[in-house]
C-alpha cells in the first residue's frame, strides 16, 4: 500500500519532508503519552478497596517545562510550514500561461496558443505552469495531489496560482470544494510530458485561433476598442504596454496591472479609476461570460511588450472609423 | 458512603427528583434542572440515532468506489443530514445539555440553576429548531453540507436550505441561553464557600464553553439569517453577480463554527478532568493550569477561523497570522492532556468503566490535536484541505474526544442520574468495543487523504478502495459498540442494582446527595471549606450546616 502520492512537482518533496517531520512529532507524542498513561495506570493500579493515593506535590518547573516544549515545536512547525508555503504562493519568473474555467461540473482548460481541453491538461515538466482561474457558477477548488497543489476557484474573481511539474505521467485533478451533486464527476487528468512530447502534442492537435486573438474579437465585439483603441485623446487609457506595470489611480494609489485588476476594470470600471479619465466606463458584469473575460485578459497581456507566453501577440485593435460607433451597446 | 439499603420498595423510597411527580406533564412542563437534563438526554440521544444511521449509509456507499448504492444527490443530503444532526443537534448541546445541567447546579451546592424557567426554554427550543431541521430532511431534504458555503447554498442548491437554517437558527438560540444560564448560575449561585478556586473542573470548563456560546452563536444565527435573506429575497451579500463576496460567508461562518468546535470539546474536557482524579483518587495535578486552559482556550478560539481559508485566496500575510494563532491555541489543550496524565502518577488507580472511556479519550485526543497541528501548518494544509484527512482528524476530536468523554460522563454519573448500576462487564466490553471500532474507522481516512482523496464524494478511484473498506468495516464495529450502552442504560433503569450515594468514593458535592438526588438536591446548602479533589485528608472538607 502507498502513502504518499506521487512526488511529481517541485514543492511535493518538500511538503512531504514536512509531514515526515509532523509524523515524528505526532508519533513520538502520542507514544510518550499513550505509554505514560498505561504505564501509570498499570503500576499504580488499586490493589484494594482501600487504597489511597500517595501525595504528589504540583510542581510549577513541569508546567513550565511542558508548556516551552510544546511551544518551541509549534513554532518550528509555524515557520517551516510558512517557508514551504512561500515556495508554494511566490511567483516564477516566467510561466506558462494555462486558463482556467471551473463551472458545474467539468474543467475547461485554454492553452494561449488556442488548444483547449476538457477535464484534461497537458503540461510540459520543468517549466512552471500558471493557472488563472474562473468559476462560472460556484466555488470549485483544483487540486492534484501528485503536485501537491490545491486553490480555490472563487466565483466573481480570478484565482492565479502555479506549480511546476516535475516527472512526466498521469496524475488525477480533483474538485476539491463541494460544488453540487456531481461535485465527485468533476474530475480529470493531468498529463506531465517531456518538453518534447508536449511540443509533438501541440503539434498534434488542430488549434483554433489563439487565447488572444479571440479576447481581440471580443475586444471589438464589446466596442471596448471604442475608448480603449490607443488613438489620440482616446476617452480611455491605452492598453499596450499595461500589463505588469504601474498605474496611478484617481485615488492617489498605484496597482501594478494584474490579471484581477483587469477583470475587475471590465465588471466594475469605478473601482479602480485610473488618474485623469473621467469615470463614464460602464460595467459589464453579466455582460462577459467567465471564458470572454479570461480571453480578453489574454489580449490585454498580449499588448505588452513581454508576453509572458510564446503565442504571437495579434496586433492592437485600432479604435473604430465613427460610424462604428453606432455598435456600442 | 452509601445509607440506602439495597432492597426498599419503591412506594417506601425517599422522595427524588425522578418519583416526585409522575406523568408526561410534570416531565414536559419541569423546571428541576435534573429533570431537564433527561429532556436534553432523550433529545440528544435521538438526535445521535439519526446522524448515526446517515453515517451508517455513507459508509456503505463509500464501500466501493463507484456511486451505486444511492444517487450523487442523496448521498450529499446524506452527509449533509450526518453533519447538521451530529454538529448543531448532538455535539453542542449534548454535554452542555445533559450532564453540565444536571450537574453544575449539584457540584456548587445550589438548587437549581439561575433561570430554571428560561432553562426549559432552552430545551424547547432545542427540541423545535431540531424537528424543523428533520422537516427539511423528511420533506427532501438539503444538500449543502453543514457548512452553507455560498454561492452554492445561496443560488445553486434546491434542498430545504432555508428550513434547515431556520431550524439551526432556533436551536442557536437554546445555545445561547444555556450558555448564559450556566454563566449567570456558576457566578451567583455557588453554595458558601465554593470560592472560584474551589470549584470543581467540570464547572470551569462549562463556564468557558459558556463565554462563547454567548459571544459565538449570535455570529452564526446572523450569517444564517443572511443565506436566508438572500436565498429569498436576493439581496446579494455573498453573490459575486451582484458583486458580493463568497468568501465573506466562509469568515462569518468560521468565525463560529470554529469556536464551536470548542463548544464541543472543552466540555468533553471538563468531563476528563472529573474522571482522571476519582479514578486515580488524587487531586487532580495543576488544577489552576487546567482551569486556566479552559479560559484561555475559549479566549483564542476567536481568533483562529482564518484556517479554514488557507486555499480560499486569503492573503499570504492573513494566512501567516491565522497559522501562527491556531498553533498558540493547542498549547492549552497540550498542558491538560499532560496534566491528566501527571494526575495517573502514584495514584490509585482503578480500571473502572469511565476511566477506560477516559483514558481513550486522552489517547485519542492526543493523535487528534496533533493532526490539528499538521492543519495548523501552512505548507502542509494547501494538500490535505478538503481531503478525507480533514474528515480523520475532526473525527479523532469529536468522536474520538466528545464522543468518548460523553459516554465516560454518563457512566459515572448515570448511578447518580437513574439511581441504578450498570452491568460493569458490559460497559467494559462496549468501551473497548468503541476503542477498537473508531480507530479502525477513522485511521485509515488519515492515509487516503494524504493520498488526495477529496471529500464529500460520491464516487471515488479505485485505488482508495482497501481503505474506504477498512473504514467501513471499523463503523459496522463502531456501531455496534454504541448500541451496547444505550441497551444496558435501558436496561439498569429497570433491573439494575440500587446505587450507592458515592459508588466511587468520588469527591464532590454531587457524591454528598443521595442518588438519585431530591428535587432541591440537597437537604440544606452545603458549606464548602476545602479544596476540590481532596483525597488525601479524607472527605470532611464539607460540612452541612
Amino acid at each position: 500500500m502507498h502513502f504518499f502520492p506521487e512526488e511529481a512537482s517541485t514543492f511535493a518533496r518538500h511538503v512531504d519532508g514536512l509531514y515526515l517531520f509532523l509524523i515524528l512529532v505526532t508519533a513520538f507524542f502520542s507514544l510518550l503519552i499513550g505509554t505514560l498513561v498505561v504505564a501509570f495506570a498499570i503500576r499504580f493500579h488499586r490493589k484494594s478497596e482501600n487504597e489511597v493515593a500517595q501525595d504528589v506535590h504540583e510542581s510549577g518547573v513541569l508546567e513550565i517545562v511542558w508548556t516551552v516544549i510544546p511551544f518551541g515545536l509549534t513554532m518550528v512547525m509555524f515557520f517551516w510550514g510558512a517557508s514551504v508555503y512561500f515556495r508554494i504562493t511566490r511567483p516564477p519568473g516566467t510561466a506558462l500561461d494555462i486558463y482556467v474555467t471551473a463551472k458545474q461540473w467539468m474543467w475547461k482548460l485554454q492553452h494561449t496558443d488556442g488548444h483547449r481541453e476538457m477535464n484534461e491538461l497537458h503540461i510540459p515538466i520543468g517549466q512552471p505552469v500558471r493557472l488563472t482561474m474562473a468559476s462560472e457558477d460556484v466555488i470549485h477548488s483544483f487540486y492534484v495531489p501528485a503536485f501537491r497543489f490545491k486553490r480555490d476557484v472563487v466565483p466573481g474573481r480570478f484565482s492565479v496560482a502555479w506549480f511546476e511539474a516535475t516527472k512526466p505521467g498521469k496524475y488525477h485533478l480533483f474538485c476539491a470544494e463541494y460544488c453540487g451533486t456531481r461535485h465527485s464527476n468533476m474530475i480529470g487528468w493531468v498529463y506531465a510530458m517531456t518538453p518534447a512530447d508536449y511540443q509533438a502534442w501541440l503539434a498534434g492537435g488542430a488549434p483554433g485561433e489563439t487565447l488572444a486573438a479571440s479576447g481581440a474579437k471580443r475586444f471589438v465585439e464589446n466596442a471596448c476598442n471604442t475608448c480603449h483603441g490607443d488613438q489620440p485623446g482616446a476617452r480611455g487609457p491605452s492598453l499596450t504596454g499595461l500589463f505588469g506595470r504601474r498605474v496611478q489611480l484617481a485615488s492617489g494609489q498605484t496597482i501594478v496591472a494584474d490579471e484581477s485588476y483587469i477583470r475587475e476594470s471590465i465588471v466594475n470600471p469605478q473601482a479602480k479609476l485610473v488618474a485623469g479619465y473621467p469615470p463614464i466606463m460602464p460595467t459589464f458584469q453579466g455582460l462577459i461570460s467567465e471564458e470572454g473575460l479570461l480571453q480578453l485578459v489574454a489580449y490585454v497581456k498580449s499588448l505588452s511588450p513581454a508576453p509572458a507566453a510564446g503565442a504571437a501577440a495579434p496586433a492592437p485593435v485600432p479604435a473604430p472609423t465613427p460610424e462604428r460607433k453606432a455598435s456600442r451597446p | 458512603m452509601s445509607t440506602l439499603p439495597q432492597t426498599i420498595p419503591e412506594s417506601r423510597r425517599p422522595k427524588n427528583y425522578l418519583n416526585a411527580a409522575y406523568g408526561v406533564r410534570s416531565w414536559l412542563l419541569t423546571i428541576d434542572h435534573k429533570r431537564i437534563a433527561i429532556l436534553y438526554l432523550i433529545g440528544v440521544t435521538f438526535f445521535f440515532a439519526l446522524g448515526g444511521l446517515a453515517a451508517a449509509l455513507i459508509r456503505l456507499e463509500l464501500l466501493t468506489p463507484a456511486g451505486d448504492v444511492f444517487q450523487a444527490e442523496t448521498y450529499n443530503k446524506i452527509f449533509t443530514t450526518h453533519g447538521v444532526m451530529m454538529v448543531f443537534f448532538f455535539m453542542i448541546p449534548g454535554i452542555p445539555g445533559v450532564l453540565g445541567n444536571f450537574l453544575i447546579p449539584l457540584m456548587i451546592g445550589a438548587k437549581d440553576v439561575a433561570f430554571p424557567r428560561l432553562n426549559l426554554l432552552s430545551w424547547y427550543l432545542y427540541i423545535i429548531g431540531g424537528l424543523t431541521a428533520l422537516w427539511a430532511v423528511i420533506h427532501g431534504g438539503v444538500d449543502t453540507g453543514w457548512t452553507f458555503y455560498t454561492p452554492y447554498s445561496t443560488v445553486y442548491s434546491n434542498g430545504w436550505v432555508v428550513v434547515t437554517a431556520v431550524g439551526i437558527f432556533i436551536a442557536g438560540f437554546s445555545s445561547i441561553l444555556t450558555g448564559l444560564n450556566f454563566l449567570v448560575t456558576i457566578h451567583t449561585m455557588r453554595a458558601p464557600g465554593m470560592t472560584w478556586l474551589r470549584m470543581p473542573l467540570f464547572c470551569w470548563g462549562m463556564y468557558a464553553t459558556a463565554i462563547i456560546q454567548i459571544l459565538g452563536t449570535p455570529v452564526i444565527a446572523i450569517t444564517l439569517l443572511l443565506v436566508g435573506a438572500e436565498r429569498l429575497f436576493h439581496l446579494g451579500i455573498f453573490d459575486p453577480a451582484q458583486g458580493g463576496d463568497p468568501v465573506l460567508f466562509q469568515h462569518l461562518f468560521w468565525f463560529y463554527s470554529h469556536p464551536a468546535v470548542y463548544i464541543m470539546i472543552l466540555p468533553a474536557m471538563a468531563v476528563i478532568s472529573e474522571l482522571v482524579t476519582a479514578f486515580s483518587r488524587k487531586p487532580i495535578f495543576g488544577y489552576k493550569f487546567i482551569a486556566g486552559s479552559s479560559i484561555a482556550i475559549a479566549v483564542l478560539s476567536f481568533l483562529v477561523w482564518g484556517h479554514h481559508m488557507f486555499v480560499s485566496g486569503q492573503s499570504v500575510y492573513a494566512g501567516l497570522v491565522f497559522s501562527i494563532l491556531s498553533f498558540l491555541v493547542a498549547i492549552p489543550s497540550a498542558i491538560k492532556v499532560f496534566n491528566w496524565t501527571a494526575t495517573l502518577y502514584k495514584g490509585s488507580v482503578s480500571y473502572q468503566t469511565p476511566l477506560l472511556y477516559a483514558l481513550g479519550f486522552i489517547g485519542l485526543f492526543t493523535f487528534g490535536g496533533l493532526t490539528g497541528l499538521m492543519l495548523a501548518t501552512l505548507g502542509l494544509d494547501i494538500h490535505v484541505h478538503d481531503t478525507y484527512f480533514i474528515v480523520a482528524h475532526f473525527h479523532y476530536i469529536m468522536v474520538g474526544g466528545t464522543i468518548m468523554a460523553y459516554l465516560g460522563g454518563l457512566h459515572y454519573w448515570w448511578p447518580k442520574i437513574s439511581g441504578k448500576l450498570y452491568p460493569e462487564y458490559w460497559s467494559r466490553v462496549s468501551a473497548w468495543v468503541i476503542f477498537i471500532g473508531f480507530n479502525l474507522t477513522f485511521f485509515p481516512q488519515f492515509i487516503v487523504g494524504y493520498l488526495g482523496m477529496p471529500r464529500r464524494y460520491h464516487a471515488y478511484p479505485e485505488e482508495f478502495q482497501v481503505l474506504n473498506v477498512m473504514s467501513t468495516a471499523g463503523a459496522s464495529i463502531l456501531g455496534i459498540g454504541y448500541l451496547i450502552p444505550a441497551v444496558y442504560f435501558f436496561w439498569s433503569m429497570r433491573y439494575g442494582k440500587d446505587a450507592a450515594d458515592n459508588p466511587w468514593g468520588a469527591t464532590g458535592l454531587e457524591w454528598e446527595t443521595p442518588s438519585p438526588p431530591p428535587t432541591e438536591n440537597f437537604p440544606e446548602t452545603p458549606i464548602v471549606s476545602g479544596k476540590p479533589y481532596d483525597y488525601l485528608t479524607g472527605r470532611d472538607e464539607v460540612a452541612v450546616g
